[in-house]
Order: structure tokens, then C-alpha cells, then sequence
């Protein structure tokens, strides 16, 4: 059977802090296969050899925040057969989004010398706020398996295996003693969407809630019992407030908690 | 292994401290992998145990709706705490599997089943509600025509050490179910401890002649009849200390006639559909299977692990799931459990551990749930 021609990634960064893209650097022992399996047109991060598209997966980490970002996507769409996001930035906007709540004319008055140097959208919005896109890659960090297994998806046709249910389903699959239940730990698992594998439940710690809301939020009911737990609506406001800020379903549940 | 069935027949044999560890000590011997209670991130777990010092001495459990602590009372007893958050299924029905691997090369495609494990499993502390439990799990995955391969390998080679309850846990209610919280079949040893007042003594039933075989291995006497009825006090003592209840006759018909109450919205506002009331439950059984490739396409799995009806995948069909709420997903979950288990295997579904109710993040209770609609039936038509 003859090879097929290899197929065309491209890897996009907008507002971010790299740490995704890097996760692609970070497979360092299926790297090989990477460059084997499809040939990198387009990602800076690794390479300034660029290739022209169009591409047929591009990879887009970060959110949008600025006019300049609010077009290059539109071209980035064009020029893309089948388009990712990948992590809590270009998903749901990402930590940056905190300006949503605030006014980004005060905050620029602060950070910079000459506010007036920078050009800037008053919020940071998930990609698929601005064109259409394919899939779908949550967490902050994204797991890099799960990265592979997209990338690995792509190629054989298929859906990635990415399921959006708690992260209290891959907590118990570990075999973890529930730190909420068990320690009276606050914990964001039952409202969060899986991937990390119960990253820090297995550490003894509550979920931050990195992956976003998970298919079926129920946030309200999960606040009560945190609440229960002793934490003030200072507190619920900022556990919500943080890499998914923008998500529906955490940026409604904190809006419940303005002080 | 086969175990006889109960015949009633009183404790006959005393075990000490260092009888247990005896036992314990020939299973290794047999080649048997020892799992058993043990503390670990403070709860009581089941894993790898390798001798009465790695049982739970005394430690003991307070539970309740969506909490579980455990406080040390720092005496001798092994076994005084109720179930916690794993369940015997873990290791006879794993959360993660295995099905089979292909691998592709240029002429050909090559599927490699996985073999199911020759380890045997001794299991050691195993309570009424859970020789229930496994009983329901193994009429679902070996009883019908379709038997399960690697539950099968794992189940008929597991050795069964039982422990009639001396503590009902605060969520317990297998008095309620008729599962509890005295052993009756299903093992092949079964203990009672007594400790405190005497020596501190295991009386052992012999359930299986395996089990009559192993006991012959270890140093044994027989027990006073002192000891008998010490043991008999023990289990009925815990019998009416349950911390839950249910009136089980006729949960089918209420349930099923109430498949519209009112109820099933307001458990909605509060289920956060999480699933943790089905990873824990001993008799949830459900599984998906997943099917991954890697960069190459040249080497595929199929992995089958632990699902849950309160995941939308689990109902969906072309073109979206068919439970779409979480009421429709809790009231599949309870009038299963509860009702149509019965029209499905021959009984309920539910053997009273109280494991959904203590590991519910936010301290659901199928038994008030059960209540709150006994109390104000049909709010609304029920329906069939
Ligand atoms: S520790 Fe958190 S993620 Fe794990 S089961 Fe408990 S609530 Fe869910
Ligand atoms: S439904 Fe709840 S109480 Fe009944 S067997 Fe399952 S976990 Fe135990
Ligand atoms: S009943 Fe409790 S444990 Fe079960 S899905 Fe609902 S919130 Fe989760």
C-alpha cells in the first residue's frame, strides 16, 4: 500500500502563554512519530521554516484580544481544512478573560507608560466566539496524551476519546479517596470536564477546575454544599474566576457572588 | 470459589490474633494476592495487604450524607468500621481494561486478545452488603448467556474471608435490604471479632470446603459456647444500629407509579450528575469500551472502562442522548437500582452499603429520596 501524502499541521498561537503549544514539544518520545505522521507547515514556536497552506489540521492555542487577532483567525480559518483549539485560552477565552469583568481602560492606565500605544478589545473571547471550529481541546495546561490522541485521531478518520464528564469519574477510576468527602477539601471536579486525569485530587488537593465546565454543569448546587464547607462568596467567586473565567457555565456561577 | 450454601450453623472454630496472621501467611503461601482493608489518605481502602498490621487497628469511620471522617480509637479491634470507598468490584470487575490489541503491518492485521490474569485474589474483610453485591454482579457477568471472560478468570479462583459487621456504619441500611449484616453464603471462611471484654478472639464459619481445607493449615481451637453467643450479640447489635432505613417491601410499585413526581426535579437542582454514586455502588456494573490508535495507525487498542448513566454518552444515540436532563438521568439511576432490577435479575439492585450516599459530593440520600416520595405520593399522574 503506497503512503499516503503526509498531511499539513500548522500550530497558531494568539493571546497565551505558549504553555499548550508547548505540549507539543513536551511528547518528546512520540516527537518522531510526530514529524513522521505529518509534516510541520506552519509552527514558530519549533521552526521559523514556514510552509504556505492551505493546511489540513491547524492547531490554535490562545484567545482573542485584539482587532489585528479578530482578523488573523478569519485567515488562519481560511486557509485551515480542519481546525483545534487547544487549551482554556482559545477554548474559553483563558485567564486574560478576567478583563471581561473589569474595565481593560483602567487596567491598561495601570500596566503600561503610554496606554495609548496599545490597541486592545475590551475582552479576551474563546476562538469559537469568532469562526467555526472542528474540535475542541480543553485544559490548562491540555494533557499531551490527549493532544496525541487528537492528532492521532485526525489521521485515522475517527473521534478523539475526550469524554466530557467529571473529573470525578477519572478520580474514581484511580482509585482516589474523594478529598471533598473525605478531608471536607473544596473541590471543582463535579463540575469540571475530564482530561487530567484527577490531577490534583490525586494529590490530595481540590480541583481547580482547569478543563472548564464539564457537559452537564449543575455549579449552583456545587456552591451550596462549598458554602457548606465554609467558603464566602469572596472565595466562590474567584474558585470560578480563574483559567475558564469565561466559560458559561463558571462565568454565570460567579457573577452570583459579585461582593 | 464454590462456597456451600448458609445453613445457619453457629461459629465453631476461635482464631487469635496470630491465628489471623497465620491464615493470612497461607494464602501467600498458596500464591494468593491478599487484598483487605487498610488505611490510606485517611479513609479505609482496599488494597494489597501483607499481614494483620497492615489491617486498620484501631480505626474506625463516621459517615454520613456526602462526609466521611475517620478517628482513631487506638484500640486492639481489626475490623470495626463499615465499608468505605472501594468496593470488591475494583479488583474482580476493573475500572480500567484491556480488550485486545492489533498490530498492522504491510501484509497483514494481527488482533491479540488480552489474556485474562491466573492470579488468584484472597479477599479478606468482606462484608454481608458486599457478599451481596458480588452475588448480584455474578449473576449479571456470569450467569446469562453471555459470560464475561475476565471477571470469570478473576471471580472463580478468589478466596472469600467474611466479617460479620460490628459497627453499622451512619449510612448503612442492609438490615433495610435483607443483605445484612450477618454473612449467610457466599464465602468460604467467615469471621466475628470479639474484643474488649476477654481475649481478643476471631470465631471462625467454614463456608467452602477450600475454606474448611485452609483452616486445617492455621492453629486453631474450638470456641466456648460463651464465645458463640458472644458473636451472635455482636451481629444483632449492629442489626439495630443502623444509621439509614427503607421500607423496601413495595419499592418497585412506588416508584414505577411515580415515574412523574415532583421529586425527580428537585433531586435535579441538586445532582450534580457527577457519577460518583455509580463508581462506588458495588453493583453498578455498566462499561464502555473505547477504541484508540496511535500516530502510526499501525497499533490499536480497545480499552473497556467503567461508565456511568449519569454521562450524556451513555443514552446517546444518532443525533443526541436520549436522558437528556439530569431528572430523567437520576431517576433511570434510582427506579433502576431499586425497581426494574427487580424485573431484569429477580431482585434489587441495591444492597444498603450507604456508598452513594456518603461519597455524593453533595450528600444525596436514595433512602430520603425514597422517603420524600413515599411521603407525598403521586404529586403529579403517575405513570407506567
Ligand atoms: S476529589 Fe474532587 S474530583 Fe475526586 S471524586 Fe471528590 S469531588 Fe470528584
Ligand atoms: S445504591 Fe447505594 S446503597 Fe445501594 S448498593 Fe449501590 S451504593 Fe450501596
Ligand atoms: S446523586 Fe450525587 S454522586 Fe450521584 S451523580 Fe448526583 S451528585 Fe453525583
Amino acid at each position: 500500500m503506497p503512503k499516503p501524502r503526509r498531511l499539513k499541521l500548522a500550530v497558531w498561537k494568539f493571546a497565551s502563554c505558549d504553555g499548550c503549544q508547548l505540549s507539543l514539544l513536551d511528547c518528546e518520545d512520540e516527537l518522531l512519530a510526530v514529524a513522521d505522521a505529518v509534516e510541520i507547515a506552519h509552527f514558530l514556536e519549533a521552526t521559523r521554516a514556514r510552509v504556505n497552506g492551505p493546511y489540513d489540521l491547524s492547531l490554535v492555542e490562545g484567545s482573542i484580544t485584539t482587532p489585528h487577532d479578530a482578523e488573523r483567525i478569519q485567515q488562519v480559518r481560511r486557509s485551515s481544512r480542519f481546525l483545534v483549539t487547544i487549551g482554556a485560552c482559545a477554548t474559553a477565552g483563558g485567564i486574560q478573560a478576567l478583563r471581561n469583568f473589569a474595565d481593560v481602560r483602567e487596567y491598561l492606565s495601570v500596566v503600561y507608560a503610554r496606554p495609548d500605544y496599545i490597541n486592545t478589545l475590551a475582552t479576551s473571547t474563546a476562538i469559537a466566539d469568532h469562526v467555526t471550529v472542528d474540535f475542541e481541546l480543553r485544559g490548562c495546561p491540555i494533557n499531551k496524551r490527549q493532544l496525541l490522541e487528537v492528532v492521532s485521531a485526525f489521521l485515522a478518520g475517527r473521534r478523539p476519546v475526550t469524554p466530557p464528564h467529571s473529573v470525578c469519574v477519572e478520580c474514581k477510576l484511580a482509585g482516589n479517596v474523594c478529598v471533598m468527602v473525605a478531608h471536607g477539601t473544596p473541590c471543582l471536579g463535579p463540575a469540571t470536564h475530564a482530561g487530567c486525569g484527577a490531577l490534583c485530587p490525586t494529590f490530595h488537593r481540590g480541583c481547580y477546575g482547569c478543563y472548564g465546565p464539564m457537559e452537564t454543569p449543575n455549579a449552583s448546587s456545587l456552591t451550596n454544599w462549598l458554602h457548606k464547607l465554609g467558603m464566602d462568596d469572596r472565595a466562590l467567586q474567584r474558585i470560578y474566576r480563574t483559567f475558564n473565567a469565561n466559560a458559561q457555565a463558571f462565568r454565570e456561577e460567579s457573577e452570583k457572588h459579585d461582593p | 470459589m464454590a462456597g456451600r450454601s448458609g445453613n445457619g450453623t453457629l461459629p465453631l472454630a476461635a482464631l487469635t490474633v496470630d491465628g489471623l496472621q497465620a491464615l493470612l501467611q497461607a494464602f501467600r503461601q498458596h500464591g494468593y494476592r491478599i487484598v483487605g482493608p487498610t488505611v490510606r489518605d485517611q479513609a479505609i481502602v482496599y488494597d494489597d495487604i501483607e499481614s494483620v498490621e497492615g489491617l486498620p487497628r484501631g480505626w474506625t469511620d463516621e459517615q454520613d450524607g456526602g462526609r466521611y471522617r475517620l478517628t482513631q480509637l487506638g484500640d486492639d479491634a481489626l475490623f470495626n468500621y463499615a465499608v468505605g470507598p472501594h468496593s470488591w468490584k475494583q479488583f474482580l470487575h476493573p475500572p480500567l481494561l484491556r480488550l485486545l490489541s492489533v498490530e498492522r503491518d504491510a501484509a497483514t492485521v494481527r488482533v491479540v486478545p488480552e489474556i485474562p490474569p491466573t492470579q488468584r485474589f484472597a479477599f479478606v474483610g468482606v462484608r454481608a452488603c458486599e457478599l451481596h453485591a458480588i452475588g448480584l454482579q455474578d449473576r449479571i457477568l456470569l450467569g446469562g448467556q453471555y459470560v464475561d471472560p475476565h471477571y470469570s478468570a478473576r471471580r472463580e479462583s478468589t478466596f472469600i474471608v467474611a466479617v460479620n459487621c460490628g459497627k453499622a456504619g451512619g449510612t448503612c441500611f442492609c438490615a433495610s435490604m435483607n443483605t445484612g449484616p450477618k454473612v449467610e453464603k457466599g464465602f468460604d471462611l467467615a469471621i466475628t471479632e470479639l474484643v474488649g471484654e476477654g481475649p481478643h478472639v476471631f470465631l471462625v464459619e467454614e463456608g467452602s470446603d477450600a475454606g474448611s481445607a485452609m483452616l486445617d493449615e492455621v492453629p486453631h481451637r474450638a470456641a466456648t459456647q460463651d464465645e458463640i453467643e458472644a458473636a451472635q450479640a455482636v451481629v444483632a447489635r449492629t442489626a439495630v444500629a443502623m444509621g439509614r432505613e427503607i421500607r423496601s417491601g413495595d419499592l418497585r410499585e412506588l416508584l414505577l407509579g411515580n415515574l412523574e413526581h415532583l421529586r425527580w426535579e428537585e433531586v435535579a437542582s441538586r445532582c450534580l450528575s457527577c457519577a460518583n454514586c455509580t463508581m462506588v455502588c458495588p453493583t453498578c456494573f455498566c462499561t464502555t469500551v473505547e477504541d484508540t490508535t496511535d500516530l502510526t495507525g499501525d497499533h490499536a487498542e480497545r480499552w473497556r472502562r467503567w461508565d456511568s448513566c449519569f454521562t450524556m454518552d451513555f443514552s446517546y444515540m444518532h443525533g443526541g442522548s436520549v436522558r437528556a436532563s439530569a431528572r430523567s438521568r437520576y431517576r433511570q439511576w434510582m427506579t433502576h437500582k431499586l425497581a426494574s432490577w427487580i424485573d431484569q435479575f429477580g431482585t434489587s439492585g441495591c444492597v444498603g452499603c450507604g456508598r452513594c450516599i456518603t461519597w455524593c459530593p453533595v450528600g444525596i440520600d436514595i433512602t430520603e429520596e425514597v422517603r420524600a416520595i413515599r411521603e407525598s405520593p403521586a404529586t403529579t399522574e403517575g405513570s407506567s
